[in-house]
C-alpha cells in the first residue's frame, strides 16, 4: 500500500534555532495523526513545513497525487502546489478568521473552493454550499450572514465546511478546537471524527490537547524542542508513556 | 508655439511610457508597472491617461477627451485645453474625426476605427483589490491564472441582491487569460470593448499600464445560470430619441421631474441635428446654447 503522505528528514532552522528537525513519517489512506506537545516544541512548524506554507531547509514530503502518484511537494512548482492545496488538501486554522474570509457570506466561503475549481454555475455552487452548511449543523437560513455574525464555534464549522467542500484527502488541522469552550469542542470533536470516518480522509492534527488526539487520532507523536522525542499508536503513547518528557505531559493534565 | 515640449512630458519618459504600452499590447490585459511622473493635477483626475495619451500622441493627430461621456464637462474641458496648449495638436468633440480620445467612464456610442486609439483613466486597476487586499498576493493569482475569488464577489451579489449588481468596472477575462478591470465604464459598454481600435489603459496614482490590442476577446465573467446581461435605464434619450445609447437621469426641478438623456454628447448632437427629437427635446438650431 502506498503510504499518502511520506515525511522523509524534514528540518526547518530560524537561523541557528531549531523549528523542528529530523522528522520522518508515513501516513497511510484513511489515518490520522496527532502531533502533540508544548508550545514552541515546533509542531506548528513542522504542519506548516508539510502543508506547504514553508519550506523546509532539509527533506522530503512526497504527496500521492492522483495524476503522478508519490511526487515532492516541496520541490514541485508553486502553481501545483497551490492547486493540491485547494484541491486535494485543507488547512483548518486555529483561528477561524484566518481561514476564513470574513467580509464574504458563509455561503461564499464555503463556494470559494469550488469556484476556484471552475464551478460556474450558481445554483449548482449554492445547493452545494446549502448541503455543507447541514453537515455542520449550520442552518440554511444562515446562509447569507458573514461569519462575523457567527459564534466562535460556528465559525470554526464553516471553517471545516469551507475546506471539505472540494473533497480532499488530506486535512491539515492546527488547533482545530483552541479557544471553543468543552461543550463547543466536544460536539466539534464528534463533527470531526464523523467527517472524518464517513470521508476516509487522512488528518494531520496538531494540539496539545491530549484528550483531543485521544478521540481523533490513531497515531501520535509528541515533539519537544523540535525533535520528535516518542512516537506509537494513540493509545500505546497515552498509557505507557516511554519518555520523561511524555510521562509528564500525560501526568499533567487535570482531573475532573 | 509652446515653452513645453511636445505633450509636456519629456522625451525620455515618454519612450519609457511607450516600452509600457508596447509591452501591455504584447500581453493583452496584464497590469505594466511603469514610472508614472507628477502631472499638473491632483491624482484622480485622470493622470494615467493624460500620460498614455502625452506619450502616444503626434502633432497630425486630433485629440478627443470625455469625461462621463461628455466633451463639456470640467474634466474633459481642462484636459482637452492642456493638449491644446501642451501639444498644439487639432482637438475635436467629433467621435469619428479624432484619431485620440481620452476617456473617463465611457466609450463612445459610435464604432471605433482601427486608426483611432481610446485612453482610459483607470483609478484602481486591480480588480482583485477589494477582494484580496496584499497587492504581492493578486500578483501571484494573477501569474498563477488563480481567479475564483472573482467569482465569489459576483457569488455575492446574486446572494444578496438576487441578480449580478455590479454595474460598473465589470470584470472581464481578456483573450483568455487576464481578469481585468475595465475602468468604471457602465456594465453596458462592456460588450464593446472587443472593437477595432486600440484600447490603452493609464492607472497614474497606482503606476499601472495595461492595454487590449484591435479585435482582442473580451469576455465579461458570469455565472452559467446568471449569464451577463448590459443593462441600461428602460427609456429613449428625452432629447434625441436614442432608444441604444446609454442614458443619464437628470432631475430638473423638485416635483419629481426628471429627464433621461444620451451621457455620450456627441452622439446625441449629431442626431440632433440629423433631425431627431425626442420626447422632451426641441429641434436642433446651430446657435443654441
Amino acid at each position: 500500500m502506498t503510504p499518502l503522505l511520506q515525511v522523509e528528514n524534514i528540518a526547518k532552522f530560524y537561523g541557528a534555532r531549531i523549528g523542528c528537525t529530523d522528522v520522518s513519517f508515513d501516513l497511510y489512506p484513511g489515518e490520522v495523526m496527532g502531533i502533540v506537545g508544548e508550545s514552541g516544541s515546533g509542531k506548528s512548524t513542522l504542519l506548516n513545513c508539510l502543508a506547504g506554507h514553508l519550506t523546509p531547509d532539509r527533506g522530503a514530503v512526497r504527496f500521492d497525487t492522483r495524476a503522478d502518484g508519490l511526487r515532492d511537494t516541496i520541490t514541485m512548482s508553486e502553481p501545483e502546489r497551490r492547486m493540491l492545496s485547494r484541491t486535494d488538501w485543507a488547512f483548518v486554522h486555529q483561528h477561524a478568521r484566518d481561514g476564513l474570509r470574513m467580509n464574504v457570506s458563509a455561503g461564499g466561503n464555503v463556494g470559494e473552493r469550488l469556484m476556484a475549481v471552475n464551478a460556474r454555475h450558481y445554483g449548482d455552487i449554492r445547493a452545494e454550499a446549502i448541503d455543507w452548511l447541514g453537515r455542520v449543523e449550520i442552518t440554511e437560513d444562515r446562509i447569507d450572514d458573514r461569519p462575523t455574525a457567527f459564534s466562535g464555534g460556528m465559525q470554526q464549522r464553516l471553517q471545516i465546511a469551507r475546506n471539505l467542500v472540494t473533497g480532499p484527502r488530506l486535512v491539515f488541522m492546527d488547533e482545530p478546537t483552541g479557544g471553543l469552550d468543552v461543550s463547543v469542542q466536544a460536539r466539534l470533536l464528534d463533527l470531526l471524527r464523523g467527517l472524518v470516518r464517513e470521508m476516509n480522509l487522512s488528518a494531520i492534527i496538531v494540539t496539545h490537547d491530549l484528550a483531543v488526539v485521544r478521540l481523533l487520532a490513531d497515531r501520535l507523536m509528541v515533539m519537544k524542542d523540535g525533535h520528535v522525542i516518542e512516537s506509537g499508536l494513540t493509545d500505546q503513547v497515552l498509557d505507557d508513556p516511554q519518555h520523561a518528557y511524555t510521562q509528564l505531559l500525560v501526568s499533567s493534565v487535570l482531573q475532573v | 508655439m509652446s515653452d513645453y515640449n511636445f505633450a509636456y512630458l519629456d522625451e525620455q519618459t515618454k519612450r519609457m511610457i511607450r516600452r509600457a504600452i508596447l509591452k501591455g499590447l504584447a500581453i493583452p490585459g496584464y497590469q505594466v508597472p511603469f514610472a508614472s511622473r507628477e502631472m499638473p493635477m491632483p491624482y484622480g483626475w485622470g493622470t494615467g491617461g493624460v500620460q498614455v495619451s502625452a506619450a502616444i500622441l503626434t502633432p497630425d493627430d486630433t485629440f478627443k477627451a470625455i469625461d462621463q461621456g461628455a466633451d463639456d464637462t470640467t474634466n474633459a474641458v481642462s484636459i482637452r485645453r492642456f493638449f491644446q496648449k501642451t501639444a498644439g495638436v487639432a482637438v475635436t468633440e467629433a467621435t469619428k474625426e479624432a484619431s485620440v480620445i481620452q476617456t473617463r467612464h465611457r466609450i463612445p456610442e459610435q464604432d471605433l476605427r482601427d486608426d483611432q486609439i481610446l485612453v482610459y483613466q483607470v483609478p484602481i486597476p486591480e480588480p482583485l483589490r477589494f477582494l484580496e487586499p496584499s497587492e504581492v498576493e493578486t500578483r501571484k493569482m494573477h501569474s498563477l491564472e488563480e481567479y475564483g475569488l472573482m467569482h465569489v464577489k459576483l457569488y455575492e451579489d446574486i446572494s444578496q441582491h438576487g441578480d449580478i449588481a455590479t454595474a460598473y468596472a465589470y470584470p472581464v477575462k481578456v483573450e483568455g487569460r487576464y481578469v481585468m478591470d475595465p475602468s468604471p465604464i457602465p456594465k453596458f459598454d462592456n460588450p464593446k470593448l472587443e472593437m477595432a481600435g486600440i484600447q490603452l489603459f493609464g492607472a497614474g496614482r497606482e503606476q499601472r499600464i495595461y492595454a487590449i490590442p484591435p479585435y482582442t476577446q473580451v469576455v465579461s465573467l458570469d455565472f452559467d445560470d446568471y449569464p451577463f446581461q448590459p443593462t441600461k435605464a428602460d427609456h429613449a434619450c428625452d432629447l434625441c430619441g436614442a432608444e441604444d445609447s446609454y442614458l443619464d437621469e437628470l432631475i430638473v426641478d423638485d416635483a419629481g421631474g426628471r429627464m433621461f438623456m444620451c451621457s455620450d454628447t456627441d452622439y446625441c448632437t449629431s442626431r440632433r441635428k440629423n433631425g431627431h427629437v425626442g420626447a422632451q427635446g426641441v429641434p436642433f438650431k446651430e446657435d443654441a446654447a
